[in-house]
């Protein structure tokens, strides 16, 4: 009884860390990103400086007419959001937000993790292909080359990280965090924060979406509620890439101080310090053309990842 | 700094964190009203009294968007004996805003000083034709003309 007590327990923080960390992420967009071009943002949703205001958009998503097109494969273009959706969800039941506070303790968390949040991608390509339309189809393929390149080059970042705490857990791995990481696993650290924007297909990596050129890319057919999954699996995406790095490179729960005490404060103070960097590099750069996305992973990002894991590799020896 | 590889990047990273430090611009219209200069050109006023229906302004007007009707009416001489004098009476005067430009011409043009620049400017309407002030709602405008500034005591002698 207690069994299943705990595990209600668990769905349900995780779920209501599911549905207001996207949240919180998209309203600190909104905010930061207009304050960074001299705005104010939205002011008015709520009364206090339109803190309600996805809330809003939320019931504004609710009330649209769900259209699917004629042409399109109606069961595949429905299914979409909910596999680019549920994906994040599942990667956040493992990420473990303080000593001892994680739903489920992976011993392959690590691997589930980088595993489950490829399947995100299945969902855009479902909706780029069922969408029967030529602008989403290009956003699909686009989609897809982007993750073949970006993929690569996070598996090795978090790779190096599994090597040096020689462990896949995501738990063990910061048990084994020590601050001199922040030195010597920096390389990696900054391929998998860039790697991880590039998968979730954020600004300046958003070439699939690209809608100066493809209209809104894989998403063009989607409206009402189908959109506003689509829109929620793209902040949720920040929140679990964030929390990767987090748990990976920053230490997670470890802070300067009180770290057993205050591990969940720290883990989500870095999580929104790295959501606001993303944030930033969205509102400061422009979108990357297609050859640039490809010359970064193949030419940058894979090379240092691997010249990263001959390092961590052989530190490892050394010290063993 | 530019000079360096990546700091170009960097720059750019600056450039939006100084803008998020500073105070934004933005002036919320509808919940505070902005402070224009004190001779805001805004809308067009009429003095009834000073116009002698001589039609320059209707004339001069680029986009013919002021209407004007009047009638003659003899006056009785002042003195007796005198000849009888013809004199303009205004019946309507009108301008059509949804077709002004707001170039200024008919005030500048104006010989008697009937028309004059009004700092109001919230009369937007959800039927065009509402947009033709008659003259009653142009002499409300004309309420709304800051003072003329005081004489410059160096300007002129005595």
């Amino acid at each position: 009884m207690s069994d299943v007590l705990m595990i209600g327990i668990k769905v349900a923080a995780v779920l209501a860390a599911f549905l207001t960390l996207p949240l919180l992420v998209g309203q600190l967009e909104h905010k930061a990103m207009a304050h960074m071009q001299g705005r104010l943002g939205p002011m008015y949703a709520g009364g206090f400086h339109g803190w309600a205001q996805l809330v809003a958009d939320g019931v504004k998503f609710l009330q649209k007419e769900a259209v699917i097109p004629a042409a399109a494969d109606a069961r595949v273009f429905r299914l979409a959001p909910a596999v680019a959706l549920i994906p994040y969800l599942l990667v956040l039941v493992v990420i473990p937000i303080g000593p001892g506070l994680v739903a489920e303790s992976l011993d392959a968390g690590l691997f589930f993790a980088l595993a489950v949040t490829g399947v995100g991608v299945v969902g855009m390509l479902m909706a780029a292909w069922a969408s029967a339309n030529k602008y989403s189809l290009l956003g699909g393929l686009r989609g897809a080359a982007q993750l073949l390149a970006y993929e690569l080059p996070f598996v090795l970042a978090a790779a190096s990280v599994a090597m040096a705490a020689g462990t896949l857990s995501l738990v063990g791995i910061v048990e084994a965090w020590n601050p001199w990481w922040l030195l010597w696993q920096a390389p990696a650290m900054v391929i998998f924060f860039v790697a991880g924007m590039a998968e979730i297909r954020r600004p300046p990596f958003d070439m699939p979406l690209a809608d100066s050129e493809l209209v809104f890319g894989y998403l063009t057919e989607y409206g009402g509620l189908r959109f506003a999954f689509m829109l929620l699996a793209e902040y949720a995406g920040i929140v679990v890439v964030c929390a990767l790095t987090t748990v990976l490179f920053l230490g997670g729960w470890r802070g300067p101080f009180l770290s057993n005490e205050l591990g969940p404060l720290w883990t989500i103070l870095k999580i929104f310090a790295l959501s606001f960097v993303v944030i930033w590099a969205r509102v400061s750069y422009p979108r990357l053309r297609e050859d640039q996305l490809q010359r970064l992973a193949w030419q940058g990002l894979v090379p240092i990842a691997l010249g990263q894991l001959v390092l961590t590799g052989v530190v490892v020896t050394v010290n063993s | 700094m530019s000079d360096l590889p990546g700091g170009g990047l960097a720059r750019g990273l600056l450039i939006t964190l100084r803008t998020l430090s500073r105070r934004t611009a933005t002036q919320q219209y509808p919940d505070v009203q902005p402070k224009l200069p004190p001779r805001s050109r805004g809308v067009i006023g009429l003095l009834e009294e000073n116009c002698t229906v001589c039609m320059l302004c209707a004339r001069e007007c680029p986009d013919w968007c002021i209407y004007i009707d009047s009638h003659k009416e003899t006056q009785t001489p002042a003195i007796e004996g005198g000849r009888e004098r013809q004199r303009n009476v205004l019946d309507r005067f009108a301008i059509d805003f949804s077709l002004c430009m707001y170039c200024g011409i008919c005030i500048d043009v104006c010989p008697f000083d009937a028309l004059f620049w009004a700092p109001e400017f919230e009369y937007s309407e959800y039927d065009i034709r509402e947009m033709t002030h008659e003259k009653d709602r142009l002499a409300e405008w004309t309420r709304a003309v800051p003072p003329p500034p005081a004489h410059d005591p160096n300007g002129a002698a005595g």
